[in-house]
């Protein structure tokens, strides 16, 4: 018997897995992943504020950060805002006043996922126990209107992230049945789809994404604007998994395995999905996992230009709408705090993507 | 497809068990581009004729590009030819309710009733079993295809089958990657015979495996033809085991039997110039015994 | 070159591939000679050992292989031995000996030819990066190799690209670029296993022939016996990494002492002489390198093994019983072996 006994236990599936758990780089960006998929989850519950409650009084805001002393615990400084009599620019001087925070704090009552009514924060300021007028809590900076940037951000990314999921889907379906008629049926139906993919792919993708975009009529719901979204970068995105499904069963096609179950007499349905189709599901992952980036960065693109997402609906894309503003930029580089996340997450979805294709092949030692 | 040739001939007698009357593969040379055109024809198989006797094992020899994996190939239908027939006195036409069938001109719906009586064993140990299937499943699956058997029926006769072909029945929830070559091997034939085909092409069976493994399977299969009353097209270029092996050898070339003779006869004495060629260039470790 | 002059001296050769599943010894203490003139066949079957031998004397093994012990002593007409083992990696001496004093040949010769270089082109790097010659010398000496080899208008060739060649005469090309500096040795790793038959036969009359004409020293790796019966002076069989019958090919062929090289011998089904109804076959499979069996590591197929005396201790090592015949069995003057 050739190799150790357990690895012949092991199905494929399990093997992928421990191959893969080897890419520490890989799992931790599967563990930075899940942990930004939870929060955008429970936004409502981790968010210290709501998305678009502004404190007119503090535009602008710096980052406060958390301290903890043996006096007041877990507490930041209270801002003092101070508006400069020439510019009149506004900055902040943190004063001693503690703001006292505390988990599991009460706060407005909201409802999470829009359904189930709660009253706590994950991290809030405990009111029964501050003492400074009109207590803030800025983890992240404030925006323009004050509005908190890192409760934004939190909701953005539930809206940010999922764009990217649902499309997936969109390009899955579409990805597999044409890719796979392609190549299973051969000969002049698959050089006619080919050649459309070939033409869809010749289009530059942005300025496509954009005039479709700019389709959307303007009085449609937040919601519709989003589904919408989603569905375009889906629809746009399917020509590249296509490809791979494509050249992955012209290549199984022939594998004495899959001549084997024809001769066995499994009919087309079996032979697709019960022989061929195991043998590239992995490759699909890595190839979806690998556009996701991509399908997030599109509805960031779009949003940060207007033609995405609108307001009220929070994305990170639209909270980049601000940094359009150049000057304030430079004054306060925490309207940036966006980028870091995009930035975050596109590299881990890669680091991700490249993880899973390395522990995909079968047969790699 | 329509065939240009005669109509075949309607009756067998009753030892052949497989009657290929001018069987003929060819391959179309197509220029690439937009439009395709026919530039030239590659006969893979061409003007082939013999008779299978039932039980006997045939030989098909021949070096790369002569056509004998074609010949199997097309037989089994695993892709279909050009012209020609090859009549295959089924089960139902032995027990005279029907007559035998032309596997080249049936209609691909009528094929998968046939498929339990013809199979094939492959060549390559490594991509002939499906990597993601346990043992379990490889050799059930024709039974499942054909609704056979089921629940432990099924269990207890895949579990019989590996027994009979050397593969411990405990290992059958294992995948194929924990097996060696030659257990490979062994795997596939139980898939191919699980189903007590009546005609088997073994497609260069052992050519793949080591020296001392390649004996053992070649006992094995010729175990089991007793024992199943197989008739075996053996396709190699392996000449040794096919002298061990075969009753009677199939020379070809380029795509023609040029030589059909018993194997005693035509390793004695060579009819055509190529079989002579053949023999000649076969290292021979007897010659120092 | 004076004939039966000892070329590649190998002692103890010993490389192990370090994995999950823990040292496995690939090779665990190979040593034979190579001799002028003479070809030494190394035999067995999947998994003995036998080609990272030949890779090992190259230094072409790689991570997570790596050799951990051993000499490989070549001997330069009138120059101080060389230990190809000790030499520093991508040293100069190691590219000088490599090619230019021992070349190699490999199964596929569609891998070994680059397909966007000319076969001229080729031949010529070979030349160009051995010998200090003029381009022009070099190509000199390229269409007098392949003519040598038996290539047809060889002049035609020097232009032409890879794909436009047969299988056979690719194999010959590759010949030609690894002989074309007359090494002193050349290692051919199972040349003839992807080719016809007919082939197989043109290219061994081909290496012979060329070795009779140049005084090289032939080590080729092969599993099949009957390539070994043809071809051969001297034979090794391996089997686990380890070296278990070294003899003449006369006396391993009529008179094999190790129970595997009898096995193996006699799992072969003649051309000529009476058919039988069963071949004799070795009986199991050979274990994975992970899982050596104790005591001599070919006892639990073998049909002579005693309990107490096969199954324990260290694995036998090689001695010698006739002149020239070395084996590595216990019970090796106990066995009475019948050919079948």
């Amino acid at each position: 018997m050739s190799s150790s006994i357990n690895d012949g236990a092991l199905s494929q599936w399990q093997l992928i897995q421990r191959r893969f758990r080897r890419h520490k780089l890989a799992v931790g960006s599967l563990f930075v992943l899940g942990f930004l998929y939870l929060l955008g989850l429970l936004a409502e519950f981790v968010a210290p504020y709501e998305p678009d409650q502004r404190h007119v009084a503090y535009p602008y805001a710096p980052p406060q950060a958390l301290r903890l002393s043996i006096e007041h615990g877990l507490h930041a400084r209270a801002l003092v805002p101070h508006t400069d009599p020439v510019t009149f620019r506004k900055s902040y001087t943190e004063s001693a006043t503690p703001v006292q925070l505390a988990f599991f704090a009460k706060g407005e009552p909201a409802r999470l996922l829009g359904v189930l009514p709660i009253e706590r924060r994950l991290l809030g300021i405990d009111r029964t126990r501050t003492t400074a007028q009109e207590p803030t809590f800025f983890l992240l900076g404030a925006d323009k209107y004050g509005r908190d940037i890192f409760s934004r951000a939190v909701h953005g990314a539930r809206v940010s992230l999922s764009v990217g999921l649902v499309g997936i889907v969109l390009t899955f379906v579409l990805g597999m049945v044409i890719g796979g008629v392609s190549g299973y049926v051969g000969g002049r139906t698959d050089n006619l789809i080919q050649r459309g993919i070939e033409i869809l792919q010749a289009f530059p993708q942005l300025p496509l994404w954009i005039a479709l975009a700019a389709v959307l009529p303007g009085d449609w719901s937040a919601l519709k604007v989003y589904f919408a979204i989603t569905l375009l970068l889906g629809l746009l995105n399917w020509t590249g998994l296509a490809r791979v499904v494509r050249g992955k069963i012209l290549a199984l096609r022939e594998e004495d395995y899959a001549v084997a179950a024809r001769l066995l007499g499994a009919g087309h349905a079996r032979v697709l999905f019960r022989h061929l189709m195991p043998g590239f599901i992995s490759h699909i992952i890595v190839a979806l996992t690998l556009s996701v980036p991509g399908m997030i960065l599109g509805e960031t693109a779009l949003s940060f230009l207007g033609l995405g997402l609108r307001p009220p609906i929070v994305s990170w894309g639209v909270m980049l709408q601000d940094c359009l503003d150049v000057k304030a930029v430079s004054f306060y580089p925490w309207l940036l705090m966006p980028v870091g996340f995009i930035v975050s997450v596109v590299l881990c979805f890669n680091f991700l993507g490249d993880g899973l294709r390395d522990a995909a092949d079968p047969y790699g030692n | 497809m329509s065939s240009p040739s005669p109509s075949p001939q309607a009756h067998l007698p009753d030892d052949v068990i497989l009657s290929v009357q001018r069987l003929c593969k060819h391959y179309p040379i197509v220029t690439r581009g937009f439009t395709s055109r026919q530039t030239g024809l590659v006969k893979a198989c061409d003007d082939i004729s013999f008779d299978l006797k039932r039980g006997e094992t045939l030989g098909v020899v021949g070096e790369s590009g002569s056509g004998k994996t074609t010949l199997g190939r097309v037989i089994l239908r695993a892709t279909r030819p050009t012209s020609g027939h090859a009549l295959f006195a089924h089960r139902a036409s032995r027990e005279g309710r029907e007559p035998p069938v032309d596997l080249a001109t049936l209609p691909d719906a009528a094929l998968k009733a046939l498929r339990p009586e013809m199979q094939m064993i492959f060549q390559d140990p490594f991509g002939s079993l499906n990597p993601r299937m346990t043992v379990q499943q490889i050799v059930a699956e024709p039974l499942v295809i054909h609704r056979m058997e089921s629940g432990s029926a099924l269990e207890d006769r895949v579990m019989q089958m590996l027994k009979r072909v050397g593969i411990r029945p405990e290992y059958r929830t294992r995948y194929p990657h924990a097996f060696s070559g030659g257990q490979r091997q062994r795997i596939g034939i139980a898939r191919a015979l699980v189903m007590r085909p009546s005609l088997v092409v073994a497609d260069e069976a052992v050519s793949a495996l080591d020296v001392s493994v390649q004996a053992q399977v070649v006992n094995l299969l010729a175990e089991l033809q007793e024992e199943f009353g197989l008739t075996y097209l053996f396709v190699a270029h392996d000449l040794s085991i096919v002298r061990h092996l075969c009753s009677r050898v199939a020379v070809m070339l380029q795509g023609r039997v040029v030589e059909l003779e018993d194997t005693d006869r035509l390793f004695e004495s060579p009819g055509h110039e190529y079989t002579r060629q053949l023999l000649a260039a076969v290292p021979d470790a007897s010659s120092y015994r | 070159m004076t004939l039966d002059r000892v070329v590649l001296q190998v002692e103890d050769l010993r490389t192990s591939f370090f994995t999950d599943e823990g040292e496995l010894r690939a090779v665990d203490g190979a040593g034979f000679t190579v001799r002028a003139g003479r070809t030494l066949a190394v035999v067995g079957e999947s998994g003995c050992g036998k080609s990272v031998t030949a890779h090992s004397i190259l230094r072409l093994v790689n991570r997570p292989g790596r050799i951990v012990g051993g000499r490989a002593l070549l001997h330069p007409d009138g120059e101080e031995a060389l230990d190809l083992l000790a030499l520093p990696d991508n040293s100069p001496q190691l590219y000088r000996a490599r090619g230019g004093l021992a070349a190699m040949i490999f199964q596929e010769p569609q891998a070994a030819l680059s397909p966007v270089h000319t076969i001229g082109n080729q031949v010529c790097e070979a030349i160009l990066l051995h010998q200090r010659v003029t381009r022009h010398e070099a190509e000199a000496r390229a269409l007098e190799m392949l003519q040598k080899v038996g290539i047809r208008e060889p002049q035609a060739r020097l232009q032409q690209y890879p794909h436009e060649l047969s299988g056979g005469m690719r194999q010959r090309v590759v010949i030609a670029m690894a002989l074309v500096c007359r090494p002193l040795l050349l290692i051919a790793d199972e040349p003839t296993t992807a080719l016809d038959v007919t082939l197989q036969a043109q290219v061994l009359e081909l290496l012979k022939q060329l070795q009779a004409e140049l005084g090289t020293a032939i080590m080729l790796i092969t599993h099949d016996l009957a390539v070994v019966a043809q071809v051969a002076d001297e034979v090794v069989v391996m089997y686990l990494g380890r070296i278990v019958e070294r003899a003449p090919v006369r006396a391993l062929m009529a008179q094999p002492r190790h129970p595997y090289t009898q096995g193996l011998l006699a799992s072969r089904p003649a051309l000529r002489g009476p058919r039988v109804k069963r071949l004799p076959s070795i009986e199991g499979g050979v274990p994975a390198l992970s899982a050596i069996p104790p005591g001599c590591p070919f006892h639990p197929r073998c049909p002579h093994a005693r309990p107490g005396v096969c199954d324990q201790g260290p694995p036998p090592p090689l001695r010698t019983l006739a002149e020239g015949h070395d084996v590595a069995c216990l019970r090796a003057e106990e066995i009475v072996h019948v050919q079948p």
